[in-house]
Formats: C-alpha cells, structure tokens, sequence
C-alpha cells in the first residue's frame, strides 16, 4: 500500500514538471507533437526508473556517512556527501548514453525528431532532483524505485498533456507572435498553477 | 549552424559578429533555443541572485565552451557526455571556490545556485551544437554571446518579479511606504516559479511582435 502511495505521490501530488517545474527545457522543446512527447516521455521514465535505484546504491554504500564501514571499520568515519552532485551525474550521463545508443540504432525516426533534447536529458533537472528527492526524503530500495518510475510516468503524462493542448492550440485564434512557444510557456504556467491545488492533500 | 569556413578569416568578419550578437535577439538561447529554462524560474525572484548567475554562467559557458572545442577531434562521440560534464563540473567548482575565496557572503547566499549551473542546459546545449563541431575562437564568440543573451533574460525577468513580488530591486524597497498605506499589496504569485513562465511568455510576444520572422509557423 506504502508503495502505491508513493507511486500516486510522486506522479500526480508532487509532479516534477507542474508541481517543481524541474526539467522545463525539454518539456516545452519537445513538446510539439504527442507523438515526439510520448517518446520523450518513455526515455525518461526509462532513465528515472534506472538512475533512481542506481544513485541509492551508490549513495548508500559509498557516498553515505559511515557508509564505507562496510570495508575497512577504519573509514567508518568518512563522509563523501560532498560528491554527490559530481557522482549523481556521472551515472545519469552514463546511462543517457546508452539510451542514446539504443533510440539511434532501433528508432531513427525518434532519434531525429528528439534531436538535441536526447543528449540534454542528462542535464534534465527533473533526473537529477529524482535523485536528490530521493536522498532527502530517505527512501528505502525498493521505495526508490517506485518513486522513479512514478517520477517519470508524472513526466510522461505532463508532456503528452502539453502536447495535445498544443496540437489543438493550432486551431485556435492566437495573435501570431504568441504562437508555438509563447503559448506553451503561459500554458505551462497556467497548468503549474492548477497543479498548485494538490498542494494541501497528504496521502 | 554551418562551420566556420576560411583559416584567414579576419576575427571580426561580419560571421563572426553575427556569433555575438544574434544570442541577444534572434538566437536568444531561453526563448528562441528554450535552453536553460528551469534555472531562469528557480534563481530569477531576485535581481541580485539572478545578475551573479548571470556573470557565472557566461564565465563557465565561455570556459567549457573552448575547452570542448580544443579537445573536439580528441573525444570519442561514445563517451563525450560524461567528458562534457566533467568540464563542465570542475569548471563550476572552480567558480564556487572563487566565489568563497572573493566573496564569501554572496557564495554563501548562491551556494546551490551555483551548484546547479552543472544541470543548466544551456552549457551543454552549447557543447553539443557549437563547441563539438567549430574552432576555439568561433566558440569562445559564441560562448560570450549565448551568457549575455541569457543573463539579459534573467535579468529582465527577476527585475519583474522582485519589482511586483517583494516590492523592492536589488534588496532596497523601491515601492514607497505610501503606496502600501493606501492599501496597495505585494503580489504574491509573483514569487511563485509560474509567474515566470508568465513572464517569459510575454517577453517571447514582444520580441516576436517587434521581429515577424520570428514568429512560429506551425
């Protein structure tokens, strides 16, 4: 039941896009067509779900206080916390990367419509607050892992969201300057503030 | 963007210059590139904080931005993520013990702003499109231009909202005491991270509105 909680949790009451605005360049880039977004959506969830667990391992027996007890009881008082940014993101570049590799092989298609938004997933805030989120909040294994893959679905959804009210925002009468990407920015906002209504609601 | 072509080229050719200035309006990287987004909503509810982001990642753009280009044809295409993070991590701790050594209080204010310049799209968003495929110098113009045109954003933004928000500009309260009696109020919404997007929202019309070609055709 916890992890149900925490899954519902992380993808609809504290959203990382609407609620946090975290990982915004790549929302309102790519959000053009639902079907870009739904691929964007799906490599992120992929990464979330696989970068969250990975950070907890790392951060648990190497980076914790008192985590490297475990091979000498000598180092049981090093404290590695101040590595966590550098070492958190080395392990999303890496397995962004591999991403990389794989969308390039099987969907060149996606792999071009994504263009420059694949490699900058890295740099996606939204991955890297996943795992700080993670760390802050002291989830245990296998609580992280619901919460990155709930993580991601929220960003999935949120973009396959932004992404149909844009495709019908094309049928609508918009001053021409205000078309595409300043209609997207004011939505987003407007959808942020919506969001801002789960705020009081604890599960 | 095409390479840069001829070795005689003089510095300022008109190719060049165009690397300058066009972040400003037409390539500006937050509302044309949409690049650097989430920290233009999380360091803008003050002018101060946003002018010091500003100036540290125009410092750390230009930096990694050369750096990535000299190294370029070294860099196997497999790994060059985590080789353009690792630029770009160590030249942002660099900032931030210069910060601490110079100026300890403002550091301390920004420690995580600071930080967060490593997860700015923008840099590597630069890396990728600029340093990996043109010259030292090209890149350095471009790395120059891109911070401005990104701090001008900033800068812009925050003015707004610390005007609207907190009633001040730069810590000083500038909405007079009067005002306030008469029963004008703060607006609150103003300091929330969606504002922004109003913000910017608006500043993409007026620019788009001053310059048609701009404008989005889909």
């Amino acid at each position: 039941m916890d992890l149900v909680n925490i899954f519902i949790k992380s993808a609809f009451l504290e959203n990382m896009v609407l609620a946090y605005f975290l990982g915004m360049c790549s929302f309102l880039a790519v959000s053009k067509t639902v079907k870009t977004a739904i691929g964007l959506g799906v490599a992120v969830i992929f990464v979330l779900g696989i970068t969250a667990p990975i950070n907890w391992l790392v951060n648990t027996y190497f980076l914790k206080e008192g985590a490297l007890a475990f091979i000498s009881p000598s180092l049981a008082e090093v404290d590695l916390t101040f590595l966590q940014y550098i070492v958190f993101i080395a392990a999303i570049a890496s397995m962004v990367q591999l991403v990389e590799i794989i969308v390039e092989r099987f969907f060149p298609p996606l792999y071009n419509a994504l263009g420059i938004f694949l490699p900058l997933i890295t740099v996606n805030c939204a991955i890297l607050g996943g795992s700080l989120f993670m760390v802050e909040r002291e989830y245990a294994f296998d609580e992280t892992i619901v919460f990155g893959l709930g993580s991601g679905f929220g960003f999935f959804l949120a973009i396959v969201a932004l992404a149909s009210i844009r495709e019908k925002l094309r049928y609508s009468h918009i001053p021409a300057p205000l078309r595409g990407l300043g209609i997207a920015f004011i939505v987003t906002g407007l959808m942020g503030l919506a969001f801002m209504s789960f705020a009081g609601i604890s599960l | 963007m095409d390479q840069i072509a001829a070795e005689k080229e003089p510095y300022w050719s008109p190719k060049n210059k165009k690397l300058l200035t066009d972040p400003f309006s037409d390539d500006n990287p937050i509302t044309i590139q949409v690049l650097g987004v989430c920290s233009a909503l999380a360091v803008t509810t003050q002018l101060k904080t946003a002018m010091v982001m500003a100036v540290s990642v125009v410092v750390v753009l230009v930096f990694s931005n050369v750096i990535i280009s000299a190294m370029r044809n070294t860099i196997p295409s497999r790994i060059r993520m985590i080789v353009q993070l690792l630029v770009i991590a160590g030249l942002v701790i660099l900032v931030d013990q210069v910060l601490k050594a110079f100026a300890y209080d403002v550091s301390r204010q920004l420690s995580v702003y600071i930080g967060l310049i490593i997860t700015n799209c923008i840099i590597m968003g630069r890396l990728e499109a600029m340093a990996m495929s043109n010259k030292p110098s090209a890149s350095l113009l471009d790395g120059l231009g891109n911070g401005w045109g990104y701090g001008v954003i900033l800068i812009v933004v925050s003015f707004f909202r610390e005007l609207f928000g907190a009633g001040s500009l730069l810590g000083i309260q500038v909405v007079p005491d009067a005002l306030y009696e008469m029963g004008y109020e703060n607006n609150g919404i103003m300091l929330t991270s969606a504002a922004a997007m109003f913000i910017i929202g608006v500043i993409i019309w007026v620019q788009r509105a001053r310059n048609p070609k701009l404008i989005d055709a889909s």
